[in-house]
């Protein structure tokens, strides 16, 4: 549906920078034939079309990072060199684009994806070329490739958590349950998912009303009636797994038909603060949002990513950003992301795929959400806190629900049949298929 | 319910500096137990502080309510900004937002937040706010302020208010020991007017772990069970209004977005791929408006939107002439070049926007007085934006007609479309003609994006998800006829929210498809055709 955008920024003057911050920082002496070695990165996020909403800032938090890593004195003595592509938001040209930044640019690593389409695309070129990828984003699991590195939630690091939270007295005690989501495979693999969890409680299927809408659907007048007319039934709460665009027109519905949170409640998980700035937030104060990271969470660690960003934001004239900046969850799960990998090249003493994948494992990060996030020494996805916050009257968050500590990540949802006799290790054939 | 945040201030402040009289009768412990971790532990302070009826906790509460309530060094504060308070005390406390820790409300404590103000403002002097209190308490009163709703009930002298109070009486009655009692209790709440209330009914058919009903009393059962086919049958009506309703609204979003189309497309034969992009460009052009309103004018922000609608009107409407004069005019009678230029002209505008304002969608909000909703009865209500869009799209089409019927322009335009050749030989000068129309058409797409920027995103990509159903409305109403376009846009809307119901948004759209697909294929001019000689060309 879009067109070609070829956009590769080489990141211009990176070079120059690069060299002033050495001598600013005088970490290393002799860069006299190392200047010109660097290690590149590729950056993998659609920067036009229908998720350009979403995934702009995930590349500029990783530039950041990169830029932050580069002031510090690069890894093993070398600077990082952004390599931008855009893919578009279209799914294939994130199979091209990701076998031109492994194959032509030779980056030791790719952090990108949002979508899981998109990520299902790029997965094949990766295993093909051996190449390294980091998703950023929470998604539905059942998915486990050696070459991946999964940062943002799995299916138990945030549906499930949500929905034990507003079966609990605190939560309202909800007995009925209606699964809204737009029609694709994270919805519906997460609905999935949470039906069979609402069964093993002892729900039944005539309490569960499972509802999607197409892409970018503006209209939700009857879904947001039919809502009302079911929870006449019983005290009910609504999953919503609808994507970015569709969020605000059902969010304005909801709040000018008189739903109250209080009266039935809609968890989210695909919104945070970034989707709510297209929102006027105060009729929806109360809904949840699950995730692993909030922008309000307090501590100094979170202060002090906060500021990096803030400052960033200002120096590079992001639009939206400059003025008001805002931090979410993906793009806490990138700047992790990025920063473990840092930490296992060095620790590697390479940038080689395998011997990266092998220093990955157990690495520990302290986390903007103020926990010591690690990465599981087998199954390539993260340790992560999960916090529910409701919705404040200015677009944040209050964190009213958190687990006591990290939460191991399930790829394998033991609430899929089948799913018990999966290894929760990746494979490692999979790289010569 | 006084909205502005100062009256609260004023109040607390008052109360505070021991002006009001009740100020001593607080119960400072309860005050105190409001800052507690568990928020068990705060609903019962919240409980206490009711169960004392004393007015004085109203500031007190609202302020919680507000999150404004604080902990600092182990004292309550309340207050926003510079001007904090101790809660108990009143002296003025000195100290930065960062040393504030506000207590945090769920919403469970929102419930009970919400009925516990309502309880206390029962005893209000104006009437309007006990009538809010009581269709508050109305579905959701709880054990510990049944005696205020019943001194209430007592002192009680309006009608309605008091049909009210007794609603919410019998809200917790149906939970009373004696079955005398839960009966009259189900017996009152059969006329009440909310779906919560059938919640409450149904509750007593739940069973429980041995398989015994939730209500044990079998004529008390029976009550329950024709209460909630007395509400069932009283929502009927509304409920199909409601639908009515839906329908209609969806269909004048169509229409607004497709109107501008009939004048470019339908009349002028271009195939512009672009008009989406106008409806953005009016939809941003909203925004800004709605910003400058913001800063300059912040007393009458309400007012941003009747100042909009010229405003996207005419810059939408600069941006298509910009496009005539300098692209579509080349390309007239050239179809597959005007479809491919047009299209790439619309990446060209969403990147533009995308620089300039971010590829975040903006926020435009509804001015207060189309927000929140007109209630039908039986649980439906009519959100005021979409009500105001009705009226809107019925105001732009009079407009439309307006100026095709009345003005000479509008017989310029009417004559050109229907033959290009034989009007310019009359001295028309067609030029000019053409790229006033299609301003005037971008323009009303503009006007189509004020009412889209009201119930949906504003975002570089809005135009992307109007450009189809607009070409499916224009086609299917007929090329050249406005009157098609209407009755095909109102049309599709009651259909699509009639089959909703039954078959869902996505097969619902689908459906919608299929049906198009097939009555074009038995009808390629669409519902009207034009006739005479000149149609066909």
């Amino acid at each position: 549906m879009y067109p070609v955008v070829v956009t590769k920024i080489y990141r211009s003057g990176l070079r120059g920078l690069a060299l002033g911050a050495l001598a600013a920082f005088g970490v290393f002496v002799s860069g006299f034939a190392q200047a010109a070695d660097t290690i590149k990165v590729g950056v993998l996020h659609s920067l036009s079309g229908t998720m350009a909403i979403s995934e702009t800032v995930l590349k500029d938090v990783t530039l950041m990072a990169i830029d932050e890593q580069n002031a510090k004195g690069g890894v093993m003595g070398k600077k990082l060199e952004a390599v931008v592509v855009d893919p578009a938001s279209n799914w294939p040209l994130f199979a091209e684009k990701a076998r031109q930044l492994i194959s032509q640019d030779k980056v030791a690593v790719v952090f990108g994806c949002w979508t899981s389409v998109s990520r299902k695309s790029v997965l094949p070129v990766f295993e093909e070329l051996n190449g390294l990828l980091f998703y950023p984003v929470q998604y539905e699991g059942e998915e486990l490739s050696k070459n991946v590195f999964y940062t943002g939630a799995a299916p138990n690091q945030q549906a499930i958590p949500a929905v034990e939270y507003l079966m609990s007295k605190e939560g309202g005690g909800a007995k009925r349950w209606v699964l809204l989501g737009t029609d694709y495979v994270y919805p519906r693999t997460t609905n999935k998912i949470l039906r069979a969890f609402l069964h093993s409680k002892g729900v039944q299927d005539k309490d569960i009303d499972e509802k999607y809408t197409p892409f970018s659907h503006t209209d939700y007048q009857t879904i947001v009636a039919d809502i009302k007319k079911f929870s006449a039934g019983g005290k009910t709460a609504v999953v919503s797994t609808i994507n970015g665009d569709s969020n605000v027109p059902f969010y304005k519905e909801l709040g000018n038909q008189g739903i109250k949170a209080k009266d039935v409640p809609v968890v989210a998980f695909s919104v945070g603060e970034e989707e709510l700035r297209g929102v006027d937030t105060k009729p929806l104060v109360g809904h949840l949002a699950a995730w692993n990271y909030f922008q309000s969470i307090k501590g100094p660690a979170n202060d002090e990513f906060k500021k990096k960003w803030a400052a960033y934001a200002k120096a590079k004239n992001l639009p939206g950003h400059k003025d008001k900046p805002i931090t979410n969850d993906p793009m806490e799960a990138a700047y992790i992301g990025f920063n473990m990998w840092v930490q296992a090249v060095e620790k590697a003493k390479s940038t080689d795929t395998d011997k990266v994948i092998v220093a990955m494992a157990g690495q520990t990060f302290k986390a903007p959400s103020g926990i010591m996030s690690k990465m599981d020494e087998k199954n390539h996805h993260l340790h992560k806190a999960v916090f529910i916050g409701e919705v404040k009257a200015d677009g944040q968050f209050n964190v009213v629900w958190k687990t006591a500590g990290p939460v191991k990540a399930k790829p394998w949802s033991p609430y899929i049949p089948g799913n018990d006799k999966k290894k929760d290790e990746p494979d490692l054939k999979t790289a010569k298929n | 319910m006084p909205r502005n945040p100062w009256w609260t201030i004023a109040l607390v402040a008052l109360w505070l500096t021991g002006i009001a009289p009740a100020a001593h009768a607080i119960d400072s412990a309860a005050v105190k137990q409001l800052a507690a971790e568990d928020s068990d532990a705060k609903i019962e302070a919240i409980s206490k502080l009711v169960a004392d009826g004393d007015a004085a906790a109203i500031p007190l509460l609202k302020a919680l309510q507000d999150e404004q309530l604080y902990t600092f060094s182990g004292r309550l504060v309340v207050g926003t900004g510079a001007d904090l308070k101790d809660a108990l005390t009143g002296e003025a406390v000195k100290a930065s937002s960062d040393q504030l820790e506000a207590i945090v409300i769920n919403n469970r404590m929102r419930g009970a937040l919400d009925s516990a103000l309502a309880a206390l403002r029962l005893m209000a002097p104006e009437r309007g706010v006990r009538l809010a209190a009581a269709q508050e308490l109305s579905a959701t009163a709880t054990e510990e302020i049944l005696p205020l709703i019943k001194r209430a009930t007592e002192r009680e002298t309006d009608i309605e208010i008091k049909t009210l109070l007794a609603l919410a009486s019998a809200v917790i009655e149906i939970k009373n020991a004696d079955p005398a009692v839960r009966r009259q209790a189900v017996q009152a709440l059969a006329l009440s007017q909310s779906s919560q209330t059938k919640q409450l009914l149904s509750a007593l058919f739940e069973k429980n772990a041995d398989g015994a009903y939730a209500e044990p009393d079998q004529a008390v059962r029976d009550e329950a069970r024709e209460a909630i086919r007395a509400i069932d049958e009283r929502f009927v009506i509304p409920q199909i209004l409601g639908t009515l309703f839906y329908g209609l609204s969806l269909g004048s979003v169509l229409l607004l977005a497709a109107l501008g189309l009939a004048i470019t497309f339908g009349l002028m034969g271009i195939i512009n791929m672009a008009h989406g992009e106008m409806l953005m460009i009016g939809a941003y052009a909203t925004y800004v408006i709605q910003g400058i309103f913001r800063s300059y004018f912040p007393g009458a922000l309400d007012a941003y939107i009747l100042a909009a609608v010229p405003a996207a009107f005419v810059t939408s409407g600069l941006v298509g002439i910009a496009l005539e004069r300098t692209v579509i005019r080349h390309l007239y009678g050239r179809p597959l070049e005007t479809l491919l230029t047009t299209w790439g002209i619309s990446l060209i505008l969403i990147q533009t926007v995308r620089t300039i304002f971010g590829a975040q969608n903006v926020e435009v909000a509804n001015p207060s007085w189309m927000s929140g909703g007109f209630a039908l009865g039986g649980d439906v209500v009519l959100p005021y934006n979409r009500v105001a869009i009705v009226f809107f799209a019925a105001f732009v089409v009079f407009l439309v007609w307006l100026f095709l019927s009345r003005t000479r322009l509008g017989l310029y335009v009417r004559a050109v479309t229907q033959n290009r050749t034989m009007a310019d030989c009359m001295g028309i000068p067609t030029p000019r003609v053409d790229w006033m129309t299609f301003g005037l058409g971008s323009g009303i797409a503009g006007l189509g994006g004020v009412a889209l920027s009201q119930i949906g995103n504003v975002g570089p990509d809005l135009g992307q998800s109007y450009i189809v159903d607009s070409f499916m409305v224009v086609v299917l109403g007929g090329v050249g006829q406005l009157s098609g376009t209407i009755i095909a846009a109102i049309g599709l809307g009651e259909v699509n929210k009639f089959l909703e119901p039954y078959a869902g948004a996505v097969l619902g759209k689908i459906f919608v498809l299929v049906f198009i697909i097939l009555f074009i294929q038995r009808r390629p001019q669409g519902l009207f055709a034009l006739k005479g000689r000149t149609a066909e060309t």
